[in-house]
């Protein structure tokens, strides 16, 4: 019997403490603003992006509230580019009471995150995660990134018509979803274009430390164009391999590879000449893109990357939807989702990474990419 | 429990686990029910289930059997992906999602406890440190395995490709894709489904340790040669423990997956091994009670350290630390326990007057 209350001081000290757990993280809603949220890896090797997409979606909600009228809230929490924290981190968000999610800035948390914000009815539109799973079969998830399919083929298509190589080599991540997404579909579209890929290997997370079997094998294969769709990690140190081997192929690389320039210790003369299709480039001479260029490196002492100009769209793009639809801060998610899944699938949008812009009912946006080369440390563009 | 029934002080110290277990879910669910929990914690619980069976299934090989396994996640994965394989062609054919679950959670299990019995056999004539190095791989093996495996679902029926994807015709859908791992799982987990499954893993376990396999697994643990020089056979609880355990796994895998819209081959790697590891280490070897406070806390932990942001990780690992100097220390221990002696001596107290009470 003495035992039995043990088990009755356990349980109380157990509600207790989840009471108490219970009591945390609820916020007053109330303040006039409209409470946008996001997921991103801002700690962990994927940092780079989550860090630039809060920092761009920062400086257009402080743009947009230095306008007066419409009033936005940010919060981005860390989901280390991990599905189940990218969960927790939703859940905090929506204990925050999230109006509008900016879903979660890398691909495979964002595909958990973007089943939540479905079932929870609440309007969720990305920066950057690509893949096709993240919009498939939900009405109220939108993408601000080209999707992966469109990323593949549209390499393709760009180095079959600008004939930038005669034979290709590819080196992908086999474990990565974003590099195997976008190989599968440059694949299919090269076999259709008649590209000649003359090699074709492999590396996953425990074996990206050294290339050299991949590039001996694009070098032997006679390659003289090399594409690298990948994260930058692993293709800083492929540029730092092949140069040690006196391979200099053409390097070509999707958007992942935009984030380069910025990593700590990486000499970028390495990256000279090296391609990459993106929507964005920090040169551009629009007055907008100057701006934004200027505050970023104003406030955070660095050239923003795509991802950046990706948040900084999304944060723009929702704020017109929410002016055209007149949405105010005391609407419920779901209200608001209704008014904004309208004014998306018919609007128009103009920003950094494109103008012009229209988004399908899947979701998905159409815009054009750019091509872009590295000269003396600044993308160029190459048209 | 039952007035007449005499129990043995392990069997008392295996209720009490069980029903503190018990009386924290009907806290946590009347406390969920009512709205009260945040969706943090509401989200955590499914998770923190699967968790808690992955402690104390590695529990009973490391602690009982006395080997260190260093692949649990394997199994795990083993189980999530053949769980969800077998919960979308369950979904063809049925529509309740309960049953579902029930099927894909056993056949998660089957197919680990093969994957199970299959590490077995190399394990048996490895002891110590080369058992590890062989579990270790083992997990790579299964990880790198699912990262190459294809297997799709159209009219035609089941595609299966290795490296290569196979072709699919338009409407059908690729149940496991490479290294994209398995996307559009319906999340059909729920906290009690969850929690019924520990539960069971949990009453299997006690019994099975207070059985004569149990003793006989034990005998194995303390003293091998002594053990067989009685006709224990080595290979039979060996294999039947590695089984068992990763069945556990597997269970705990499947409820994981169908928790999460997605689940990718690399969830399942070296550092969820060890942090199950790290569960049963900070619990107690041996101790089931230990493993599964010890499961829900460092689950629950790196979120509730938020307010850290980039310090967070550093601080789990002080944590870390702090718990194991702490529960290492004779000085600390002593005063837990004085505390606990003083808390059932208020209630001894209490009931010592009414008893004056009645009897004046």
């Amino acid at each position: 019997m003495k035992k039995m209350k043990k088990v009755v001081v356990l349980g109380l000290i157990s509600a207790m403490m989840l009471s108490a757990f219970a009591g945390c993280g609820k916020k007053d809603s109330g303040s006039g603003a409209i409470r946008i949220g996001g997921t991103g890896p801002l700690t962990g090797g994927a940092a780079v992006y989550g860090n630039a997409a809060k920092r761009g979606a920062e400086i257009a909600v402080e743009e947009i509230n230095a306008l007066g009228g419409m009033q936005f809230e940010l919060r981005y929490e860390d989901d280390t580019h991990d599905a189940e924290k990218a969960v927790n981190a939703y859940n905090i968000l929506k204990d925050w009471e999230i109006q509008i999610s900016l879903g979660s800035v890398t691909t495979n948390p964002c595909i958990a995150t973007a089943a939540e914000t479905y079932s929870d009815r609440i309007f969720a539109l990305t920066p950057s995660a690509s893949s096709t799973d993240v919009t498939k079969g939900k009405d109220n998830m939108f993408q601000m990134c080209f999707s992966d399919p469109n990323q593949g083929s549209a390499s393709a298509q760009y180095i079959s018509q600008k004939q930038l190589g005669t034979k290709i080599a590819i080196i992908y991540k086999n474990d990565d979803a974003y590099s195997t997404g976008i190989f599968e579909t440059f694949t299919d579209k090269a076999d259709e274009l008649g590209i000649n890929v003359v090699s074709t290997t492999t590396f996953n997370t425990d074996s990206q430390n050294d290339f050299s079997v991949q590039l001996n094998a694009a070098k032997n294969a006679g390659a003289d164009l090399v594409f690298l769709p990948m994260y930058y990690e692993a293709a800083a140190l492929i540029l730092d391999q092949a140069k040690k081997m006196n391979y200099a192929p053409k390097f070509f690389g999707v958007d992942g590879m935009d984030g380069i320039l910025t990593l700590e210790g990486f000499d970028t003369t390495l990256a000279e000449g090296v391609m990459l299709l993106t929507p964005f480039s920090a040169d551009a001479s629009d007055e907008r893109t100057k701006n934004f260029v200027a505050k970023y490196q104003e406030k955070f002492n660095e050239t923003p990357n795509q991802f950046a100009a990706d948040a900084y769209d999304c944060v723009y793009a929702i704020y017109e939807a929410c002016q055209k639809g007149e949405v105010t801060s005391d609407m419920t998610a779901e209200e608001i989702c209704d008014i904004m899944i309208a004014q998306f699938t018919t609007m128009k949008f103009d920003g950094l990474t494109g103008t012009g812009m229209t988004w399908g009912t899947n979701g998905e946006v159409t815009k054009d990419p750019k091509g872009m080369v590295i000269q003396n440390g600044v993308y160029v563009g190459l048209d | 429990m039952k007035g007449k029934l005499t129990l043995n002080k392990t069997s008392k110290n295996n209720f009490i686990t069980m029903g503190g277990l018990l009386l924290v879910y009907v806290i946590v669910l009347i406390l969920k029910e009512g709205g009260i929990t945040t969706n943090l914690i509401n989200g955590q619980l499914v998770p923190i289930c699967a968790y808690m069976i992955m402690a104390i299934s590695l529990n009973l090989t490391v602690g009982i059997l006395g080997e260190l396994s260093l692949g649990h996640a394997g199994f795990m994965s083993v189980g999530a992906f053949g769980g969800v394989f077998v919960g979308t062609l369950m979904q063809e054919v049925s529509d309740s999602k309960t049953l579902c679950l029930l099927v894909a959670v056993i056949a998660g299990g089957l197919m680990a406890a093969l994957a199970g019995l299959l590490i077995g056999i190399p394990v048996l004539r490895l002891r110590g440190d080369y058992l590890a190095i062989v579990t270790l791989a083992f997990g790579q093996i299964i990880k790198s395995i699912v990262n190459i495996l294809y297997v799709g679902l159209d009219a035609d029926g089941l595609h299966v490709g290795f490296i290569e994807k196979p072709e699919i015709l338009e409407e059908g859908k690729m149940i496991i894709n490479g290294a994209m791992g398995a996307t559009g799982i319906r999340k059909i987990s729920t906290f009690t489904f969850a929690f019924i499954v520990l539960m069971l893993c949990l009453i299997v376990i006690y019994n099975l340790i207070q059985s004569r396999t149990g003793r006989a697994i034990m005998a194995l643990r303390d003293n091998r040669i002594a053990a067989e020089s009685v006709g224990i056979n080595v290979t039979k609880y060996k294999l039947l423990v590695f089984a068992i355990s990763a069945a556990m796994a597997g269970m705990a895998g499947t409820v994981f997956a169908f928790n999460y819209s997605t689940v990718t081959p690399t969830k399942f790697d070296f550092n969820t091994s060890i942090l199950i590891l790290v569960f049963v280490v900070l619990g107690g070897l041996g101790s089931m009670r230990g493993s599964l406070i010890a499961a829900a806390l460092l689950t629950l932990l790196p979120e509730l350290l938020r307010e850290f942001s980039d310090y967070r990780m550093l601080v789990y690992a002080v944590v870390l630390i702090l718990v194991m100097l702490g529960t290492n220390n004779a000085k600390i221990r002593n005063l837990v326990a004085e505390f606990l002696s003083d808390i059932k001596n208020m209630f001894g107290g209490k009931k010592t007057k009414k008893e004056e009470k009645t009897n004046g």
